[in-house]
This record gives C-alpha cells, sequence and structure tokens, in this order.
C-alpha cells in the first residue's frame, strides 16, 4: 500500500508505476462503492428478470434517473460549500407548472427558448435562496426551509386546481424524453451533459476548487482571500438553474403538472448527493459520484418492483445504503487522514 | 351571535332575527320548526344556514369539477354560504384540523369525502354534537360517523363496468393487474373488493388473472413508476385497469412513451379532458365515469334537507336535489347519483371536464 502511494508522487512517472497507480487509484475512488453496488444490484436484477435490461427496461432506467441526477448534481455544488438547498422540489415544481403555463400562452415559442425561461426562473429562485443565506448569514438549511414552503404556497397559489397535461405541450417537447439516440434517451443525454460540464468546472477551474475550500474551512477560506460570499452564492445560483432544468424536463416526461408538482423530492436529491459519497459536511464529494448516486437510487425502486418486492422494503432499504454511504465515508477519511499523516512523518 | 349560543332556544333565535329585521324573523320562525324536527338547536335560520366542502384534497382537477358542482348545489338549496377548505395532501389524518375548524365556526353542514373512513371519525362525531349535519360524498367514511353517503354509482356498478371494459379490450382472457390510489382509500378499496369477487364468480372472467394491485397515491410521478413497474415485472400483462384519474393519466402517459403503447390495454376511470389525447393517439380505447359535478351537487342538497330536518337519513326518505330530481336514501344511508359514462373516440370530444 505504502508503495503504491509512493508510486503516486509525481517524481516517479515510469508507465511501469502508473499503471498499478490507475488501478490504486481507482480503488480508493469514493465512488467505488455506490458504482460496486450499481453494478450488482443490476446483475441480480437482470438474472431474476431478463426483462429489466431489455431496450424498454433499459430506457426506462436511464429516463428515471435523469431528473433526480440533474438535481443531484446542482445539490452537490451546494453540499460541498456546507450548506444544503431544500427547496429544489418547490422549485423544480414551479418551473414545471411554469412551463407548462408557457406552452399553453404562447404554443409556436421555440422549444429552446422555453428551456433558457425555465433555467433563468430557477436560477432567480436560486439566487434569492443564496442571497438570503450569504447576506442575512442564517443557516441554509433553515433558510431553504422556509423558501421550500414559500415557494410551494407560491405554486399553490398560482396554479390552483390548475394542470397540464402532456397534451396541452408540443409533441416534439414531449418526445425529447420518448426518442432515443443511441439507445440513450435525449433527456438523458443532456443529464450526462450536464454532469461533464459541472464535473471539468469543479475539477479543473479555480471557482470549482475554492468550493471544496470554503467547504472545508469557511475561515480558512476567507483568510486565503477565497471570494467565500460570492462563491456560495455562485454555488446556489447554478443549483437553482439546474433545478429550473429539471422543472421543464419533468413537464416533457410526464403527464401533468400542477399545485404539487415535485413536492418530497428534496430529500431524495440530499439522499442520491449522500449515497454518492458527497460528504454532508461539505468539502469532499464529486458531482459524478452524487450522479451514480441519483440512478442507484432510482434503480432501486425500479429493481424491487422487477422483483416485486413489497414497497414497503423499498424505504428502508433507501435508509441502509444511506447509513453505508455515511459509514463507508467515515472509514475513507480516517485511512486517508492516517495515511496523510505517514506520508509527513516521511517527509520529515 | 346565534352561533355562539348553540343551545338556544326558538324564542331567542327569533329574538335575535328581531334585532336584525322583520324579514330575518319570519325565517327564522322558519328555520326554527325545521330545527325541532331535526332534533338540534345548533342549525341556523333559513337563508343563514353554512354548508363546507372537505374534499380529499385541494388542487386536484377532479376535486374541482366536484366541487364547482357542489357550489352551484349550495346556492340552488339556498345555503347562505358555501365554502371550500382542505388539505394539499391526501393523507389519513391531514382532514382533522379542517373538521376541528369548522365545528367551532359552528358550520351547519360538512360534506367531506374521507382519506380514510375512521381517522376523520372522532372529529366527525365532536362536529356533530356541536350540532353539524355530516354528508360524505365521493368517499365514505365509517357509517357510524355521518348522516348520509352521497355515492358516485353503486360501488357494485363502478367496479362490474371496469371488468367489462377491460375484458372487452384484451379479449376476454389473460393477466390484468390494478393501478389504484392509496392503499387505504375507501372508495378504490371498495370497487376492487367487488371486481375480484366478479373476477373469482363470473365465469365469463374465468380466462382472467388478476395479478397484482399496486398504489400510485395519487401522484402523478409515483403512479408513472408503478406503471412501469408492472410492465416489467409481469411480461405477460394483457392490460391495467386504474380506477383513479390520476392513475389512469399517469399510466397513460407512461404506455403512450413506451413500446407498450397498443399491446397493453388501458381502462379504469378518468377525467375525459385529461384523457382525451390518449384515447385519440390509441393508448385507451374506452374508460368511465360519471358526472361529477353532479356528485357535489346532489351533496349540496342532500345537507339542505338534512339541516332543515326533511329528512334524518333513514332509508325510504327523499329529497328533491333541484334539477337533478328526486332521490331516496337506500340501504346504509346511502344516496346515489347516476349511472357510469363511457367515454370512446367517438363521444369524448362531447364533454367537458
Amino acid at each position: 500500500m505504502s508503495l503504491d502511494s509512493k508510486s503516486a508522487v509525481p517524481a516517479h512517472p515510469t508507465p511501469e508505476h502508473s499503471r498499478p497507480s490507475a488501478f490504486a487509484s481507482f480503488l480508493r475512488l469514493r465512488e467505488l462503492p455506490v458504482i460496486l453496488a450499481l453494478v450488482v444490484l443490476v446483475a441480480v436484477t437482470a438474472a431474476l428478470n431478463p426483462l429489466f435490461l431489455g431496450e424498454q427496461g433499459i430506457k426506462d432506467l436511464l429516463l428515471n434517473a435523469t431528473i433526480l441526477m440533474i438535481l443531484a448534481v446542482g445539490q452537490t455544488l451546494v453540499i460541498i460549500t456546507r450548506n444544503i438547498d431544500l427547496s429544489v422540489g418547490s422549485i423544480l415544481g414551479l418551473v414545471a407548472f411554469g412551463t407548462g403555463s408557457i406552452f399553453v400562452a404562447a404554443p409556436n415559442l421555440p422549444i429552446i427558448a422555453v428551456f433558457v425561461v425555465g433555467m433563468l426562473f430557477g436560477a432567480v429562485l436560486g439566487a434569492l435562496n443564496g442571497l438570503l443565506i450569504t447576506i442575512a448569514k442564517v443557516p441554509a438549511l433553515v433558510i431553504t426551509l422556509g423558501t421550500l414552503y414559500i415557494f410551494r404556497g407560491i405554486n399553490n397559489a398560482w396554479a390552483g386546481g390548475t394542470q397540464y397535461f402532456a397534451g396541452d405541450r408540443p409533441e416534439a417537447f414531449g418526445n425529447l424524453s420518448v426518442d432515443t439516440i443511441l439507445g440513450f434517451p435525449v433527456i438523458t443525454l443532456i443529464a450526462v451533459v450536464v454532469v461533464a460540464i459541472v464535473a471539468v468546472y469543479m475539477l479543473g477551474t479555480r471557482p470549482g476548487r475554492d468550493l471544496y475550500a470554503i467547504g472545508s474551512d469557511p475561515d480558512a477560506a476567507r483568510l486565503f482571500g477565497i471570494p467565500v460570499t460570492r462563491r456560495v452564492l455562485l454555488a446556489f445560483v447554478v443549483n437553482g438553474l439546474l433545478a429550473g432544468l429539471a422543472g421543464v424536463l419533468y413537464a416533457s416526461r410526464f403527464n401533468s403538472v400542477g399545485a404539487t408538482t415535485g413536492s418530497g423530492l428534496e430529500l431524495d436529491v440530499v439522499a442520491a448527493a449522500v449515497v454518492g459519497g458527497v460528504a454532508i459536511f461539505g468539502g469532499s464529494g464529486t458531482v459524478v459520484g452524487a450522479a451514480i448516486g441519483a440512478l442507484l437510487l432510482t434503480t432501486i425502486t425500479s429493481a424491487l418492483t422487477a422483483l416485486r418486492v413489497d414497497k414497503f422494503w423499498q424505504q428502508a432499504i433507501v435508509g441502509i445504503l444511506i447509513l453505508a454511504a455515511v459509514v463507508i465515508d467515515r472509514i475513507a477519511s480516517v485511512r486517508s487522514a492516517r495515511k496523510l499523516r505517514i506520508a509527513e512523518a516521511r517527509n520529515v | 351571535m346565534r352561533f355562539i349560543h348553540s343551545g338556544s332556544t326558538r324564542r331567542r333565535a327569533a329574538f335575535a332575527a328581531l334585532a336584525t329585521s322583520a324579514a330575518l324573523v319570519l325565517s327564522a320562525c322558519g328555520g326554527g320548526a325545521a330545527t325541532e324536527g331535526g332534533g338540534e338547536g345548533g342549525s341556523g335560520s333559513d337563508g343563514d344556514q353554512t354548508i363546507t366542502f372537505i374534499p380529499k384534497q385541494l388542487n386536484n382537477p377532479y376535486t374541482d369539477v366536484v366541487l364547482g358542482g357542489g357550489e352551484d348545489g349550495a346556492t340552488e338549496a339556498g345555503f347562505a354560504s358555501s365554502e371550500v377548505v382542505g388539505p394539499l395532501d391526501a393523507s389519513a389524518s391531514s382532514q382533522v384540523s379542517f373538521i376541528n375548524a369548522e365545528t367551532q365556526r359552528g358550520t351547519n353542514v360538512i360534506v367531506i369525502a374521507a382519506n380514510d373512513p375512521d381517522a376523520v371519525g372522532p372529529a366527525l362525531e365532536e362536529a356533530r354534537t356541536a350540532g353539524a349535519k355530516i354528508v360524505a360524498f365521493d368517499s365514505d367514511t365509517n357509517p357510524d360517523y355521518r348522516d348520509l353517503f352521497v355515492s358516485q354509482v353503486n360501488a357494485k356498478d363502478v367496479a362490474l363496468i371496469q371488468l367489462e371494459l377491460i375484458s372487452e379490450q384484451i379479449g376476454g382472457e389473460g393477466e390484468v393487474a390494478i393501478l389504484s390510489a392509496t392503499a387505504n382509500a375507501t372508495n378504490q378499496n371498495e370497487w376492487i373488493k367487488f371486481m375480484e369477487e366478479e373476477l373469482a364468480a363470473n365465469p365469463e372472467y374465468a380466462k382472467i388473472k388478476l395479478v397484482a394491485k399496486v398504489y400510485g397515491d395519487d401522484d402523478d410521478t409515483k403512479s408513472f413508476q408503478e406503471a412501469q413497474g408492472l410492465l416489467q415485472a409481469y411480461p405477460n400483462l394483457k392490460g391495467i385497469i386504474s380506477p383513479t384519474t390520476v392513475g389512469i393519466a399517469a399510466t397513460a402517459r407512461y404506455l403512450s412513451t413506451s413500446e407498450y403503447k397498443g399491446k397493453v390495454a388501458l381502462t379504469g376511470l378518468g377525467l375525459p379532458n385529461e384523457m382525451r389525447p390518449f384515447v385519440k393517439d390509441g393508448t385507451v380505447t374506452e374508460f368511465a365515469l360519471w358526472d361529477p359535478a353532479q356528485l357535489g351537487y346532489v351533496a349540496a342538497f342532500a345537507g339542505k334537507a338534512l339541516a332543515d330536518g326533511d329528512i334524518t337519513g333513514e332509508v325510504g326518505d327523499t329529497f328533491e336535489a333541484g334539477e337533478l330530481g328526486e332521490r331516496e336514501i337506500a340501504e346504509g344511508g346511502i344516496v346515489l347519483v347516476g349511472p357510469p359514462t363511457q367515454f370512446n373516440a367517438e363521444n369524448i370530444d362531447d364533454y367537458d371536464f
């Protein structure tokens, strides 16, 4: 093990060493447990019910994960900064209903324009969260719990009993969640692109790295000269933007949008991020992990249904997964702390 | 004021009325007499009576149509005011606080669609003790807790028509499943029970096998995923019955966007406006529903007749339900509204609800 960690030091970039080191770093991936769980789950389910991996089965699995994936990516940005956004379900609901309303009011509007409007709407709501949190300096948990109810209340007042149905929207819009490219539904491809862009941003850009620094130690980050307020605000705006995107996609996929659309979704989103290895106290985790976490959670629901397991077990299983994720996370952090100590001792 | 002195005598009611206007005196006497007949002192005089509708949940399109009919009925029947209050989620206990509030306000008639037959019981008991008349509609409470139940149609008819439709659509043979609302919804469970009994008893349905009952909780997303799960878990599934408007629409949306479109039959109870695109694109051949507005309309008149003391909820009592004519109370304190209508590609454009 110590050999591996040595070889990871860039002082010895020989090709013989890089291969085992790549394998070793794969083994140390935070996302590894959730990937393994997903593979085992899919394999077992498919063995028992071949339809599970049929053409329609795969399409359904991907479609089910799409919206949660996008939400989980946004939530990850926020959680990494040691915050949380509980209002995403309500934002999604408002945007989804807004999308339905736009199509009724202006049936000939280009679909891309509806996407832009929906995402901007979400970004505004996210910015509201971010401003309240950064200016008022009240914990995000409290602020977004408040906006969860405020946004939902607005949705209830705005929609009343009105619902807009798939039939009210252009067929091309609904077909985004029906048509496939190389077996992937269009809206799933949108989600994959989102994951890729945000992942690169988090890994490769200064502001992306800043978010991790803020989550690890906000005070140190501030002392270090990181514009903490601006970065946290950015995380909330992007999260709102993605929730807006998810809202538009929701309207594409499901039949009706109304006053209660998306309620209760926020906990699934946080669960997806946590299961995907995002530490709830900030500072670590990746958007790819969160996206896989979302895929795992929705796949569990589908798998248990395909295996005819009682619905009531599903929630318990999700709970066990969350606990397992937290335990694995704890073990990993204890081990890496110990490794860091050993490495430092050697350097001295 | 009259509500505060809910145990007031006729004289006191008349005095209060005198204090306001002479016109009210006449009606107060009329109300007083009716009160005596009804055996309770809380109801205000004619024209002062209030009615409140408590649906399973607000902002549900089906409920809105029912309540629209209810408010029309309340105006025509002569209630001074009608109101709608209720929870935003259809959980078992969510209606209790609304019932309590109505009891405190002294509402004369509470019309309720119970999310759970027993959870609302104690609160309704209290309301009755305070003098309110309870009319259940759409989904019954335990009969001990209400005066009347206004039923869409005979529960058995609703169950049978759905079986007939599915049997027709799958050619009388194969596996079928039911996608219901919540696992403890009274009306849903009653229909399902009748369907199961009929499947077992009727030789015409001998080749139809009910393989699963799943619950979408009247939630679009959840119903959608339940439909998807059904098709995956039961590869030989021929048809789905969804006796709930949310469930049938969500299932139709899934079927119409999947490879099962046109291969797996779907029927149940749906709103024509919501189902129109799916009937037109061939996902759904035929489904059924009663006119929901009539349900609220009859409930309002039933409430009025109870509050006036014209009826007590006994079997055989009759009352006038406005333009729908006379209704009679059947065994179990049930008032029937009318036969279900079947909707298909030919007639669906004639309906707008």
